[in-house]
């Protein structure tokens, strides 16, 4: 097939974005040709504000060298602006002449400085803030002259201005509003973030109205409304940007203040494109990265042809570049009439927060000082999540709300795997952790170039680091992908499964054997995914690993940051006695446990105990006739009940009854990942069914199934499987649903993404359609519970394993021998 | 001089696994390979000090359960591109007990 010819007006940050995304899909759909005004190649325009504050060098912020091109094939012009798009001919000239052709075009030229129209506005002197011309010659000035006016007290303003007083000039801010970054900051983080700049010598005229710019050869000043005059030697515009049409419109295309573009980034003529600042989409036209880099991967995706992306718009946060303030800021942080504000203001460290609540939703946030927990509001505000829960909290930041049982360090450490790290691209904790695991990578380069998470802006760099040095939680093992287990083999997950299957592989030793490891023992990777896989397989046959699980699956707890580790016993269905609380405060007092917690699963946790007590504790809580919690395990969880019909009157079946019964038949199951179960005794669904794993939700005529679904920050609600009318159906529907997990799904994949990725159908088809299927799903299920039904913590207190937690000593051995 | 003394019995180490041994103040971890040679490294990973006796032995070699850094059971030097090293301590099996060299201590305290 003849290739077809796609040809990129611009290019910079939105438009070669699409081009990578695009050759991602499909690398061989086109030939492509580039033309840019700039004589560079792609290059990242956020960083220019480093270049000039001397932070970065111009060769550094290259994103796509001209090696780039030339191995993905794609052809570049540069120096080069295209003058006319003739839409007939479907052909575009360039200023030195030069035509092409095309089946595709793609409009990315991004937008211009807007220059106020004031007299001796164009003299030599006066630029805009946008590309490397007009940082070489800010940074030309800044060596021959002294004074500087920066026009505007927006970001640009301002990150230009910090820019040129590090280069040793001496600058004023002149802003037209009382506030500056009226557009992203309120009043008092205004005024902080005053205060601050003043003190590193900058100087500011506020609500100043520029008039005219005075000089003859060369700006020598700037006059004002109200007739005062200011001396300058430079005068940077920097009070907007204005998308650039002029191409767009001369051509014929609809335009408004940006070219106008659909949900799936065409322009009035389909067979042209355009993404970036120079769009208008819905209304909006957007100046950050982020919104670019979405309407990008929506754009490649039409380009390619598949033809099932949507761009909806964007909500857009703020970071300000100036090294040694953090300031963030997003959404509708000026309260409106009916709004609440939750304020936090340490004027002695400098610190201000300030969230804007509406239907106990945040509706916008500004912070200066403290940002770390800017991503953790920004995505509470883009899912509308309900924070009446936490509102009492909230503003301490994420760190202080605890999911029990996990003694991660670090504030990135709490994140959920879907947080989003790198606003601009969109990057989230998960893919982040799962690249440095499964990639092994160890620099911060690495990450950037796997993930280009840090790769634009930089601000969140920082939470890159640190989730680099501690890539704790559950994240510290082999990625589910349809890629090779790990790179001790060429095989897949699914190959691997099948394999164990049909030649019936039993044993560690005979898998590498047979499947030609490339290691002689594995490696951190697969071992743990091998051991799951040939569990699951052959419960009665195969004999547990422990040297290939993780340590919290072999010392059976979860292990804290100081080495001790936490203990959750089991509580079926969240019902309790008198006697088993008792048990548990005995086991508090005996070993001095230092903080107990009610987890969110409705179980109590016992935190800081010594690896070395844990038998003893386990033997205690044995014979009061408790077993593992599991908390700590790719195992089952807890199922968390409502009070159902015995005692709320909504209630119409006895969801802790069924929530017990569901529990033991569950108990004990290994799974790919953690795996959580719910009963709801009516659709108010106090249990929060809809965000489990498997949520069952009570009503008059029965018991709905859902299934899929997941809490954190980002959360999954359940697909509903189907409706059953007795809890023995409940029970064979679970255990079902399990086993066809178990058996199918990824070593470390939970049901949310394996039910989209072999999709709601054909779980349904599995489980609900086929009777026959689902019996012996049933029946397989109960036949590895007999075996797994077994309580590791009394195996343990009675003496299994003791060498994990008995370490040996040398002195004992001097007194011995 | 070496001193060596016996410390325990190799079956006592799990095989592609470990055992924490307590000298003093001083924490050892003792690797058992799957061809069953034992090594002995400090027990604290020279990135984070994580526990280096509760991590995976694949091969000669030990992942840290914090950050998964590998580190080389005979040489005690962190692979790949990661630096730092770990101090390793001189060990000998004979008709099945493991002797570790005690001299060998000194120099890591
Ligand atoms: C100093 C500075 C700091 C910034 N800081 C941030 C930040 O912290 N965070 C953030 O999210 N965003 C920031 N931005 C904004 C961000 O850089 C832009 O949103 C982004 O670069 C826009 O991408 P684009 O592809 O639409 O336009 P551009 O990157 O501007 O690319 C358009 C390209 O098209 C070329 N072009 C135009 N017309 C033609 C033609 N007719 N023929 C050929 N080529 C043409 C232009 O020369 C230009 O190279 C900053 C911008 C600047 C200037
Ligand atoms: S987070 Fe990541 S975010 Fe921020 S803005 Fe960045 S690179 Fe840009
Ligand atoms: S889910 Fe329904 S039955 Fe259960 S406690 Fe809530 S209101 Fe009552
Ligand atoms: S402490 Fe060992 S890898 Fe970080």
């Amino acid at each position: 097939m003849k290739k077809q010819k796609l040809i990129l007006i611009g290019n910079g940050m939105a438009g070669v974005r699409t081009l990578e995304e695009l050759l991602k899909l499909e690398a061989e759909l086109y030939d492509i040709i580039v033309f840019g005004a700039e004589p560079h190649p792609n290059y990242n325009r956020i960083m220019l504000s480093p270049v000039l504050a001397g932070e970065k060098q111009v060769e550094e912020i290259v994103l796509n060298s001209r090696e780039w091109y030339a191995e993905n094939r794609i052809t570049l012009h540069t120096g080069d602006p295209v003058t006319a798009i003739d839409r007939k001919a479907r052909q575009i000239t360039t200023a030195s002449g030069m035509s092409a052709s095309y089946d595709r075009l793609l409009l990315a030229t991004g937008s211009n400085p807007f220059i106020i129209p004031v007299p001796g506005h164009d003299l030599p002197g006066v630029v805009g803030f946008r590309d490397i011309q007009d940082v070489e010659t800010m940074l030309d000035s800044a060596r021959q002259y002294k004074k500087a006016v920066v026009i505007g007290g927006g970001l640009l303003g301002l990150e230009a201005a910090n820019g040129l007083k590090k280069n040793g000039m001496d600058v004023t801010v002149v802003h037209l509003m009382d506030i500056l970054m009226e557009r992203q900051l309120d009043k008092p983080a205004a005024a902080l973030l005053k205060a601050s700049l003043e003190e590193g010598g900058l100087k500011f005229l506020m609500e100043a109205q520029t008039e005219a710019i005075l000089g003859d050869q060369r700006v020598i000043g700037v006059r004002f409304k109200d007739g005062s005059e200011i001396d300058t030697d430079l005068v940077v515009m920097a009070v907007g940007i204005r998308p650039n049409t002029a191409l767009a419109n001369a051509a014929g295309l609809h335009c408004e203040r940006g070219i106008v573009v659909n949900d799936t980034l065409q322009t009035f003529d389909p067979r042209i494109y355009a993404v970036g600042e120079c769009v208008q989409h819905r209304n909006n036209t957007y100046g950050l990265v982020a919104p670019l880099f979405e309407q990008a991967k929506v754009c490649a995706n039409h380009l390619a042809q598949l033809g099932y992306g949507r761009y909806q718009g964007s909500v857009t946060s703020t970071k300000l570049k100036v090294t040694g303030i953090d300031l963030f800021s997003a959404g509708e942080f000026n309260e409106a009439e009916g709004d609440e504000t939750l304020v936090l203001q340490d004027p002695a460290q400098g610190v201000y927060k300030k969230l804007v609540i509406r239907d106990n939703r945040i509706k916008g946030a500004v912070m200066y000082g403290d940002t770390m927990d800017g991503s953790w509001y920004f995505q509470l505000l883009r899912e509308a999540t309900d924070i009446s829960s936490f509102r009492n909290t909230i503003l301490f930041g994420q760190h202080d709300l605890g999911d029990a049982g996990h003694g991660e360090e670090t504030r990135v450490g709490m994140l959920s795997d879907e947080a989003e790290i790198c606003g601009c691209n969109g990057v989230c904790k998960g893919e982040i952790v799962n690249a440095i695991t499964s990639q092994g990578l160890f620099t911060l380069d690495e990450v950037r170039a796997h993930t280009k998470a840090s790769a634009s802006c930089g601000s969140c760099t920082g939470m890159v680091e640190a989730l680099l040095a501690s890539t704790v939680g559950e994240g510290y093992a082999a990625t589910p992908s349809k890629k090779a287990v790990c790179g001790c083999t060429s095989y897949s997950h699914d190959e691997v499964r099948k394999a164990i299957s049909e030649l019936e592989l039993k044993s560690m030793p005979e898998l590498f054997d047979k499947l030609d490891w490339g290691t002689p023992d594995g490696c951190p990777s697969c071992r743990p995914a091998l051991n799951y896989y040939l569990l699951a397989a052959w419960p009665a046959e195969y004999r547990d690993d422990a040297q290939s699980r993780f340590i919290n699956e072999r010392a059976h707890g979860n292990i804290q940051k100081d080495g001790s580790y936490s203990v959750v016993p089991r509580m079926f269905g969240g019902l309790c006695s008198a006697d088993d609380l008792r048990a548990i405060a005995d086991v508090a007092d005996k070993f001095e446990v230092p903080e107990i917690k009610v987890t969110g699963g409705q179980r109590i946790d016992l935190f800081g105990v010594k690896k070395e007590q844990l038998p003893a504790v386990w033997k205690d809580l044995s014979e009061a006739g408790f077993v593992s919690g599991h908390a700590y395990g790719k195992a089952l969880r807890t199922v968390k009940t409502c009070v159902g019909k015995n005692w709320c009157r909504f209630g119409t079946q006895d969801s802790t009854g069924l929530g017990v019964k569901l529990e033991e038949l569950t108990w004990g199951s290994w799974m790919p990942h953690k795996f959580k179960l719910a009963v709801s005794g009516c659709p108010r669904n106090c249990a929060e069914a809809t965000i489990k794993d498997l949520g069952v939700v009570c009503v008059d005529s029965g018991y709905e199934l859902h299934i899929g679904g997941n809490g954190g920050i980002k959360v999954r609600v359940t697909d509903l499987l189907c409706k059953v009318e007795s809890e023995q159906e409940v029970l064979e529907y679970t255990a079902a649903f399990i086993q066809c997990y178990r058996e199918e799904a990824h070593y470390l994949e939970r049901t949310a993404p394996w039910v989209e990725r072999v999709s709601l159908n054909y779980v349904k088809q599995r489980v609900v359609e086929d009777k026959v299927g689902r019996k012996a799903l049933y029946e397989r299920f109960k036949l590895s519970q007999q075996y797994a039904q077994v309580d590791p913590w009394k195996a343990r207190a009675e003496g299994a394993e003791t060498h994990e937690f008995t370490p040996l000593s040398i002195d004992r051995m001097r007194a011995a021998s | 001089m070496n001193e060596w003394i016996p410390v325990t019995k190799l079956e006592e180490i799990p095989r592609l696994g470990a055992r924490k041994l307590q000298a003093g103040d001083l924490d050892i971890a003792l690797f058992r390979t799957g061809s069953d040679e034992v090594f002995a490294l400090r027990d604290r990973c020279p990135h984070r000090g994580g526990p280096l006796s509760q991590g995976i032995v694949h091969g000669d070699a030990v992942t840290c359960p914090l950050h998964n850094w590998k580190i080389d059971l005979q040489s005690g030097e962190v692979q790949g591109p990661d630096q730092g090293c770990v101090h390793s301590f001189a060990v000998r099996i004979e008709e099945g007990v493991v002797y570790l060299d005690v001299a060998s201590l000194e120099s890591a305290a």
